[in-house]
């Protein structure tokens, strides 16, 4: 069964990108100069992202490192541990819904000390794939036109976001 | 939101840490983390000039147009409201579309668009519209096909296997989603 999920999984990716480069060709696009000019538009936002990058990391192996993580982990473990949720993946949990790139500071940090494939480190990965800024959407999109009553769907979406990560534990608990 | 956490993180870090006698380890930490940030930016380089250079090509040609087919009956269910905004539909399967295939710097402009033709007809300014209410909830769901991102970091940390957590991350996606939208119908009907 795992092997068969791995197969799927590796033979995604190369498929998304044969057929659409199948499609245009066949539909006489300029393959190439087309996917040049995608990828420069990719340089540009990474030289955007990098410095909100920067920033985050920097708070964030500071936090680390001054042990404060470690100490409110420590005071939430006994309630994680009864819902079966690795604590070391607490802080991510957290942090998820309020800052993507900060999360994602913390889920890199998780992977390199516990290991990218252990059960903590796919878990890890898992939540990082099934969940989004849930904080940052909903500011973004309401902004954007000026919406000041939102209805409590900022109450649905973390619901969905906490069911997200039960889930992501749950199944990589059956896969493993 | 982070001009507020930034701050605090930071200094909530220097007490601690002279607290507990850990600001060597805080002062390593400092420098340690600016490279790990100069790593995974060159990693992402990589694989978002890729992401958006194979986006490029699917713009160009008819798949779009297909997809835009295949999320009509989802569209249909999940914004009943819109039924005549052809518009609005459109963007968000476009919005749909980019967050499937996990490029959520491309889905955010087509969002944003979706919403102002949303509010267009929305008929209390300030108030999200039943539609807008399950279009954010859906866009905070992340719904998406390959989970780039995240493969991206798994390689540049060595991982046996990235791309080993697409299926698991299917199935915790679909589970958020179900949650989220089923919320939002109740949402829809019991708050005005």
């Amino acid at each position: 069964m795992a092997n068969v999920i791995n197969y799927i999984s590796n033979l995604a990716i190369p498929t998304i990108i044969v057929t659409i480069i199948f499609y245009g060709l066949k539909e006489k696009a300029k393959v190439f100069d087309t996917f040049l000019d995608g990828a420069k538009e990719g340089m540009e936002i990474v030289f955007k992202m990098f410095p909100t990058l920067l920033g985050i990391f920097l708070a964030v192996g500071m936090l680390r490192t001054s042990g404060l993580i470690d100490g409110i982990v420590n005071l939430i473990t006994p309630f994680t541990d009864f819902l079966e949720i690795p604590s070391n993946i607490l802080p991510l949990t957290v942090l998820r819904p309020i800052s993507g790139s900060a999360s994602m500071a913390v889920a890199v940090d998780i992977m390199q000390n516990y290991g990218v494939d252990t059960l903590t480190g796919i878990i890890t990965s898992t939540i990082m794939g099934s969940t989004e800024t849930t904080f940052y959407t909903i500011a973004i999109y309401t902004s954007a036109v000026g919406i000041k009553k939102t209805r409590g769907i900022l109450i649905a979406a973390l619901a969905a976001d906490v069911a997200g990560m039960l889930a992501s534990t749950v199944i990589c608990r059956i896969l493993s | 939101m982070l001009n507020i956490l930034w701050p605090i993180f930071i200094i909530l870090s220097v007490i601690y840490s002279i607290i507990s006698g850990n600001i060597e380890e805080v002062n390593t930490g400092i420098f340690n983390s600016l490279s790990e940030a100069v790593e995974l930016s060159i990693t992402f380089l990589g694989t978002i000039c890729l992401w958006s250079g194979i986006m490029e090509i699917a713009k160009k040609t008819s798949i779009i147009s297909k997809l835009n087919k295949l999320l009509k009956p989802f569209i249909n269910f999940l914004f009943p409201d819109l039924k005549n905004n052809e518009m609005a539909k459109q963007e968000i399967s476009m919005n749909m579309i980019a967050n499937i295939l996990g490029l959520g710097n491309a889905a955010t402009p087509l969002g944003i668009k979706a919403m102002q033709t949303m509010q267009k007809a929305n008929k209390s300014k300030e108030t999200l519209s039943n539609s807008m209410m399950m279009f954010i909830v859906i866009n905070t769901a992340s719904i998406q096909l390959i989970p780039t991102n995240v493969i991206a970091i798994r390689t540049s940390l060595n991982s046996q296997n990235p791309t080993s957590i697409i299926i698991p991350v299917w199935i915790a996606t679909i589970i958020a989603g179900f949650v989220g939208i089923f919320l939002t119908k109740i949402l829809i009907k019991k708050v005005r």
